[in-house]
């Protein structure tokens, strides 16, 4: 097959998707840049130092998970190679170690890079390349916009949708709300705030009595929970990082504040958010929840759970047990693992990037029981669902229906 | 020698012992260099301190991101304008600083680095900065059709513009004006009663200063092809800022060893992390850092006054004995 | 008004935070004629430190001295083996070396204790009394403990002989020298008893705002703006600076607020509140350069 340019991608898009069902893999053998009889190369850049490198973890558990691949033989006998770089969270760093790479090490694709501004910085040169910039670990929903960057591919499911879920609840749920907002002021909390208000629909302006923003730079977001509590709403959207979310929960149980709390799934772990600001304080919160949290006790028995922490204690012993983000590169660096598997002798750019697009019902470990990874050339968002959650006593209590929102594709 | 390095991509390209990805990292150097040369003549040869020069870097940076994008400028002519606004955010900003001193300045310039990625996303500039989301550019291609790639012709533009910036820092200095600079920095008091306008010089060097800084900053812009609140965090200044101490704060080929440390210094930092994880089996995992900090207290150690003074006193003993 | 106050008091609270560590910075800075960028990474060990010792068992009130001396020699040995060296370097290559230390300190917290949030217990009882809603008791019990600081140190540094010695260290090494002080060992027992301050200020921080690596890392520059604004050499002025700090940010993005309300006009508000805490900061520098409590210090020609 010749290469596919990006507007015979668009418009072929449906013949592919049947052409691949056919015949999943050749039996040829075809390798670009990166790809051996013995070898696959992946690229990886993650901040390992600086602020941010509370991350670190995820690119840490990602090597663990190739290792232990090798381990077991490698995939269709090719051994991983995964390069993984520092790039403090900084954009152009990004650029530079991604560039390296690419043009350097020679990697066959590039995985997982973490943070919206360093793949939104990286993802013109990669697109231009056409090498593949495959589920970033990112929640910004412009990662699915397969006619843009045919090249670029999501993971987890996208801050937009799961605002939209919450906005969705509130208005089912809560009568006469008067919603306030508080944001993380980057991009992260603008997707998860514009989202809110799409969800919301034409009311939105007048539903959200009160919109604060904090900066990473603040010490504690104090202040602006008492604007909030002022503000006389009785609905709390708490767009906060693990700290600040652990924070504004403390701060409104000391401040007597009351609301209908929905806290986004990026600070939903029991063991780094909720325990530290209290369980007293955090009974029922609501959240959208899709990764199995280790620290949550429903899960204690649960067979993925088991498994994952013996591939901890395995591979990478000095990981913490309670960092979500462990179980999260679990999940993803499996996905990638089957994508592979999928791609067969036919190790070309290309391929990778079709067989990413041709996942279809996949449950992966460390994922709630029944999210499914679904993409298509056409949907380029693996995971899409969510379940509500509400807090009660020291767990999650998930209730309701696997929820999706499929507007988020284009 | 500057003949030289103009021709390498002629070489690398040839021969391809030079790759793309090589240019880059000298391209950056060339960039820090510059940079590092505002601080350098400003704390240097003036001595005002500055922890925040990452900010005039930034300001360099979104005046050439913005033209490019707002105004379909060509990369070329956002340069001298990066040069100018940034000569007079700096010269504005020298005014206060006359009246600061030592730590106070040390304050004023701190805050100023970490108001710059603020002010960037400040709502009412969203229109123009793109918030938090940044702005993406693209890369000029070399004209006429000339046998280089992107990355080598950009390399050919940075090393010129170094060329003629390090040029005029080097006419600057030994001028009336660099005298009179450097007799404020050894004594202002003294070079204030011998009749030398300390304010003026003071305000104009940190305006030189800024420009320096924001030149670079723009062509750092065009290189990346993207600006971002996240590009210009705080670390910036404290990059600039090492880079001139390790290079030799009173020194021009300091400005350039320091460029080409700090772009160096991390990678290596992350690599031998690495390799000593691996060597080693540590019960905890090390963290790149460690290993920055480790190598900048031994620099300072073994040359107090960075690595262009310990070169230079380590030739003084060669030849003396 | 209700609102006015309650942002007053978490004002102060926060201020409390950047004066602790206000007080560590001119500890450091009196006796060294240094200002410690690393201030807050040490003081951010320290805490992981005594949060360690009582993971294994021990109450909050024997972890702190322990750790306090721990802390102070740890300072000792930074000065005599890091610093010590470095006495006739330049200003600007002993910057470098607290940013070195920074980087040290900042990455070993991280390497070993991870980089999720730790909840580290109050020290203080969690009682409810009159205006608890506005200010809780850790923030109250923090501001005692820096006052208590506070006078402590100042009688020290006023009258005790060890005090002037060590200031008289740091202002005139030479005079000093032939006045027949140990200058060198002052310089170390300067930043000894700065680490030691910087512990007890982590552990107060810590409660309020979690405990993990990046916890110090915006403080620093809040108490390194408290400490200016009301005199670095003055622990008085530093601590009231730190005050002043913290109410002024909240009084910023409250009317800020305030005016977005009554003209439907943002202006400023939570985005722009440490901006223009540091533009006032700034200003009132340049119209008083020592500080709202400091001395004027003639310069010598």
């Amino acid at each position: 097959m010749t290469l596919l340019g990006r507007r015979t991608l668009l418009a072929g898009s449906g013949a592919i998707a049947f052409a691949l069902t056919l015949a999943p893999a050749s039996a040829q053998k075809k390798y670009d840049e990166g790809a051996t009889d013995t070898e696959i190369k992946i690229g990886h850049t993650n901040p390992y130092s600086g602020n941010a490198s509370a991350y670190g973890t995820i690119g840490k558990a990602l090597d663990a998970y190739f290792k232990k691949v090798n381990d077991e033989g490698g995939i269709n006998g090719r051994k991983i190679n995964f390069i993984s770089y520092d790039d403090g969270y900084s954009p152009p760093k990004t650029v530079e170690m991604v560039r390296k790479l690419v043009e350097e090490d020679k990697v066959l694709f590039v995985f997982q890079t973490l943070g919206t501004p360093p793949n939104t910085a990286i993802q013109k040169y990669l697109n231009a390349k056409k090498v593949p910039q495959l589920f970033v670990a990112t929640g910004a929903s412009k990662w699915g916009h397969y006619k843009d960057n045919p090249w670029t591919m999501g993971f987890q499911p996208d801050y937009v949708t799961e605002s939209i879920i919450y906005a969705k609840h509130i208005l089912a749920n809560v009568k006469d709300p008067k919603i306030g907002v508080l944001m993380q002021n980057d991009d992260y909390g603008k997707d998860y705030y514009n989202g809110f208000k799409q969800g919301l629909g034409k009311d939105a302006d007048k539903l959200i009595v009160s919109h604060v923003t904090y900066e990473v730079t603040d010490p504690t977001v104090d202040s602006q929970m008492i604007q909030l509590k002022n503000s006389g709403a009785n609905v709390f959207f708490n767009i906060t990082t693990p700290k600040f979310a652990a924070q504004a929960i403390k701060k409104a149980a000391e401040i007597g504040w009351k609301p209908a709390h929905y806290l986004n799934n990026v600070s939903a772990s029991i063991g780094a958010v909720i325990k530290p600001a209290g369980f007293e304080n955090a009974q029922d919160i609501i959240t959208a929840y899709y990764i199995k949290d280790p620290t949550d006790p429903q899960f204690q028995n649960d067979k993925d759970m088991v498994e994952w922490k013996a591939f901890m204690q395995k591979y990478y012993p000095t990981g913490n047990l309670i960092d979500s983000s462990n179980a999260f590169a679990y999940a993803v660096s499996s996905l990638m693992h089957h994508v592979l598997k999928q791609c067969g002798d036919d190790l070309t750019r290309e391929n990778v990037m079709r067989q990413a697009a041709n996942v279809k019902n996949l449950q992966l470990p460390m994922v709630l029981d029944g999210i499914k990874v679904n993409t298509s050339p056409t949907d380029f968002y693996p995971l899409q669902s969510v379940r509500l959650a509400r807090f009660k006593g020291e767990k999650w209590d998930l209730f309701g229906e696997i929820l999706s929102n499929e507007s988020s594709t284009q | 020698m500057v003949t030289g390095l103009a021709l390498l991509p002629l070489l690398g390209g040839k021969t391809g012992l030079i790759s793309n990805y090589g240019f880059l990292q000298l391209s950056l150097m060339i960039v820090y260099a510059i940079a590092v040369l505002g601080l350098i003549l400003l704390t240097g040869f003036n001595g005002q301190i500055s922890l925040g020069h990452g900010a005039f870097f930034a300001v360099g940076a979104y005046t050439s991101a913005v033209l490019i994008d707002q105004a379909s400028w060509p990369y070329w002519a956002t340069l001298p304008v990066a040069a100018i606004v940034c000569f007079l955010v700096g010269y504005i900003f020298g005014m206060p600083a006359l009246r600061l001193e030592g730590h106070y300045l040390a304050l004023a310039t701190f805050a100023l680095a970490v108001a710059v990625p603020q002010f960037l996303k400040y709502r009412h500039f969203e229109w123009f900065t793109n918030g938090v989301q940044g702005i993406n550019i693209f890369k000029p291609d070399p004209p006429f059709g000339m046998p280089l790639s992107a990355d080598q012709w950009m390399y050919l533009i940075v090393l010129f513009v170094a060329v003629v910036m390090f040029w005029i820092a080097r006419n600057l200095l030994d001028s009336r004006t660099g005298r009179a600079m450097m007799a404020i920095r050894d004594h202002s008091m003294a070079a204030s009663t011998m009749g030398v306008n300390v304010a003026h010089y003071k305000t104009v060097v940190f305006g030189i200063s800024a420009l320096y800084t924001g030149v670079a900053g723009a062509l750092h812009a065009i290189i990346f092809e993207f600006v971002a609140p996240d590009s210009f965090r705080f670390e910036l200044s404290i990059t600039i800022l090492v880079g001139a101490v390790v290079g030799g704060i009173a020194s021009l080929p300091g400005a350039v060893i320091g460029g080409i440390f700090v772009q160096v210094i991390e990678k290596y930092a992350d690599a031998l992390t690495k390799k000593l994880t691996a060597a080693v089996s540590l019960p905890i995992d090390l963290e790149p850092w460690t290993i920055y900090g480790i190598a900048l207290i031994l620099l300072m150690y073994i040359m107090p006054m960075g690595i262009a003074g310990g070169l230079a006193a380590l030739w003084r003993k060669l030849r003396g004995s | 008004m209700e609102q006015l106050l309650q942002q007053v008091a978490s004002g102060l609270a926060n201020g409390a935070i950047y004066a602790c560590l206000a007080l560590a910075l001119v500890m450091i800075y009196v006796s060294t004629d240094h200002i410690n960028f690393a201030q807050g990474e040490l003081s951010m060990f320290s805490a992981y430190l005594v949060w360690q010792v009582m993971q294994w068992g021990a109450n909050f009130w024997v972890a702190l001295p322990i750790v306090v001396l721990l802390s102070f020699l740890i300072g000792v040995l930074v000065e005599r083996v890091i610093l010590r060296p470095l006495h006739t370097a330049p200003v600007l290559s002993i910057v470098v070396v607290f940013i070195g230390l920074l980087a040290i300190f900042h990455s070993l917290a991280g390497a070993i204790w991870g980089h999720t949030i730790k909840d580290f217990p109050s020290p203080f009882p969690n009682i409810v009394f009159a205006g608890s809603g506005y200010i809780g008791p850790h923030q109250i019990g923090m501001i005692l403990v820096t006052i208590v600081l506070l006078v402590a140190l100042f009688s020290f540094f006023r009258f005790t002989p060890l005090g002037l010695a060590m200031r008289a260290a740091a202002q005139n090494p030479a005079s000093a020298r032939l006045a027949g002080i140990r200058v060198d060992w002052m310089l170390a027992l300067g930043w000894g008893l700065a680490a030691a301050i910087g512990a007890v200020a982590g552990s107060l921080v810590a409660p309020a705002v979690y405990l993990e690596p990046n916890m110090m890392a915006s403080i620093l520059l809040y108490g390194f703006a408290g400490a200016l604004v009301g005199g670095i050499a003055s622990p008085g002025g530093a601590v009231a600076g730190g005050f002043i700090v913290g109410v002024l940010e909240n009084l910023i993005a409250y009317f800020g607020n305030l005016l977005e309300k009554s003209t439907g006009v943002y202006v400023i508000g939570n985005g722009e509140k440490l901006t223009v805490a540091l533009i006032i900061v700034i200003t009132v520098l340049t119209l008083k350069p020592s500080g709202l409590f400091g001395h004027v210090t003639v310069k010598r020609v």
